[in-house]
């Protein structure tokens, strides 16, 4: 059985799905976290050997459509909605360390 | 249309509302041009001026839009032309179904003001059959909770009872139908989160077998176990809304490739001979009152003429706890992409890192990051097998009871949710308990079938109780007609529509 989750634990968590989070909800996370994870212990626990995944309810072959082209949203209309956009593409700020 | 009888003490009450006809009857009159599209409309928002400050269902109403797409509706009939089979009739959308140029938010901050670029398969298949898109309810936010508590934007009130919760996460469109502030209203369910609110609002709520209904436009929370389903007053108004939208579409690769079933004119068969199976394992940790009601619902059946016994799905047990692991796992990932780049909330960092991490932070609120956090920690490495994995064979197990219980039932039955309608603030500190609140629907979102609630009568508080009609995959058909022999028997004849003040 997987051991209990740590405060150290939901900060890594945390950073790991991009969410800055303060000390204090740390502390609630793991205590909440914790809570859910133990009632899940019963499924941890089942024997499972032998059985498959589902992983989709309703079993669907592989979904091909014609190579055809048609239209796709109007660039312009996408954009409008960004928080920044220049010369029809989406800002972001710097992703490399160095200076511009 | 004669009173209803005066209601035994076990039915529904009925909140103050209109006297609107049903859906059903609405889309008969306004394609024989005896009552028109324009008027339906005017009436529903009037109810809307009357009690929406009270109630909060919507998050945008679409008012001057309505009355614009209802003189259209009654245009086509006076030139002659099919204005479709939800003529002139009101619906609901969820705020999490994209709508061309209107908000959609999905009762979050990341996405407060986007307006998305194109409309969802639902909204153009009703607007399509002649139906009025009269707003955009309010929801748990990203469809995460069963309370409406977790809205960016303020809770919805139970009609029945405003100082109870309307359920959720599709709290504002069963309050909106419960109300009376739309005909229909479309939610989505991936653990309950249209049937739950239908049975604490009192009204029918129903999620179809995973990929009958397309998603394309509804905003992704689980992607295995997300549905769009209808609300409504009365089981047939329902089935004529899940007829509008079911059926395939090439947009969606999860929808199924058939076109949708034939349902309101099979209502009236009857349930002569039908197995019916009381599942036991959901009988358990009930409220007395609750687990009474379903017990009378099965009478009721009986009186019918099925044939009602126990049932067991013994891995049903496991789903609450499966459900847990798999949804935030999925939501973990779908909701990556709330990043501040393309849509939404952009909170500046120091970088595209800190920018991600301060947007998410400041747009999302706890309950979404709780699940972020737990999908996360149950995707990651050295707990993937244990959590994850392990419940994806719970799933598996799940789906094999099912299938042993429908070799000898046609439909099973059980609560839809373990009590009525809860107070403000009674879960909302304690994550597990408001989860607990769906353990009764999330089997049926594991195994991707169909189900249904139904209002049957009230508990010992005067409130709503719903009975969960459930079938196999595609068991649409006999799932609805099994549900209109129960809305047949219910106490009062129909608390569906003593609901909606009819």
């Amino acid at each position: 059985m997987p051991e209990r989750i740590s405060p150290a634990d939901v900060a890594h968590v945390a950073r790991l799905a991009r969410l800055d989070i303060s000390d204090d909800e740390i502390e609630l996370f793991a205590e909440q976290l914790a809570a859910v994870l133990e009632h899940a212990d019963d499924v941890a626990a089942l024997e499972t050997a032998g059985v498959p995944v589902t992983a989709h309810p309703i079993p669907l072959q592989n979904v091909f459509r014609e190579d055809v082209e048609r239209p796709s949203l109007d660039r312009d209309e996408v954009l409008a909605m960004a928080p920044a956009a220049e010369d029809g593409r989406f800002r972001v700020p710097r992703i490399l360390g160095e200076a511009p | 249309m004669s009173p209803p009888p005066s209601p035994p003490s076990n039915t529904a009450p009925s909140p103050p509302s209109n006297t609107a006809p049903s859906a059903v009857e609405t889309a008969a009159a306004v394609r024989a041009g005896t009552r028109s599209a324009r008027q339906t409309v005017e009436q529903h928002l009037e109810a809307i001026a009357r009690r929406e400050s009270d109630i909060h269902a919507f998050n945008t109403v679409l008012a001057d839009e309505a009355r614009a797409a209802a003189d259209a509706v009654d245009h086509k009939v006076a030139m002659g032309q099919d204005p479709g089979p939800l003529a002139g009739v009101t619906v609901a959308l969820k705020d999490n179904m994209c709508t061309r140029g209107i908000p959609t938010t999905c009762s979050s901050k990341i996405l407060e003001g986007w307006r998305p670029p194109y409309d969802a398969t639902v909204v153009e298949r009703i607007v399509r059959a002649g139906g009025i898109v009269v707003g955009k309810t309010n929801l748990d936010e990203f469809a995460m909770g069963s309370s409406t508590e977790n809205s960016a934007f303020g809770p919805t009130r139970n009609p029945h009872d405003v100082t109870k919760v309307p359920g959720g996460s599709s709290g504002g469109s069963a309050a909106a139908v419960a109300a009376g502030f739309a005909s229909l209203a479309i939610g989505s369910d991936t653990g309950g989160s249209i049937r739950q609110p239908a049975a604490l609002c009192g009204v029918v709520g129903m999620k179809p077998t995973y990929g009958l209904v397309s998603r394309y436009g509804l905003i992704a929370f689980a992607s295995s176990l997300d549905q769009i389903g209808p609300f409504a007053a009365t089981v047939a108004d329902a089935a004529l809304l899940l007829e509008v939208i079911a059926g395939h579409d090439p947009l969606d690769t999860t929808s199924i490739p058939e076109s949708g079933p034939r349902l309101v004119d099979q209502l009236s068969q009857g349930v002569d001979g039908l197995r019916v199976g009381v599942v036991q394992e959901l009988m358990n940790g009930v409220d007395a009152d609750v687990a009474a009601r379903v017990n009378e619902a099965a009478d009721a059946l009986s009186a019918a003429g099925a044939k009602v016994d126990t049932a067991s799905v013994p891995a049903a047990i496991y789903g609450l706890s499966a459900y847990y692991l798999i949804a935030p796992a999925e939501a973990s990932s779908n909701l990556a992409r709330y990043d501040g780049v393309r849509y939404g909330l952009r909170v500046p960092g120091d970088d595209i890192t800190s920018t991600y991490m301060r947007t998410r932070a400041a747009g999302f609120g706890a309950e979404v990051k709780r699940r972020i956090m737990l999908g996360t920690y149950a995707l990651s490495a050295g707990y993937y097998d244990a959590y994850y994995g392990q419940a994806q064979r719970v799933r598996t197990l799940i789906i094999r009871d099912f299938t042993a219980a429908y070799e000898h039932f046609d439909v099973l039955l059980s609560p839809t949710s373990p009590t009525t309608a809860f107070a403000f603030g009674a879960k909302s500190e304690n994550p597990l308990a408001m989860y607990l609140s769906d353990v009764c629907t999330i089997p049926s979102n594991l195994a991707g079938h169909p189900a249904i609630s139904v209002p049957f009568g009230a508990g010992d508080d005067g409130l709503p109780v719903g009975v969960q009609v459930m079938a196999p995959a595609l068991g649409e058909p006999v799932m609805f007609r099994a549900a209109a022999a129960l809305e047949r028997g219910a106490p009062g004849s129909s608390s569906a529509a003593t609901a909606a003040g009819r």
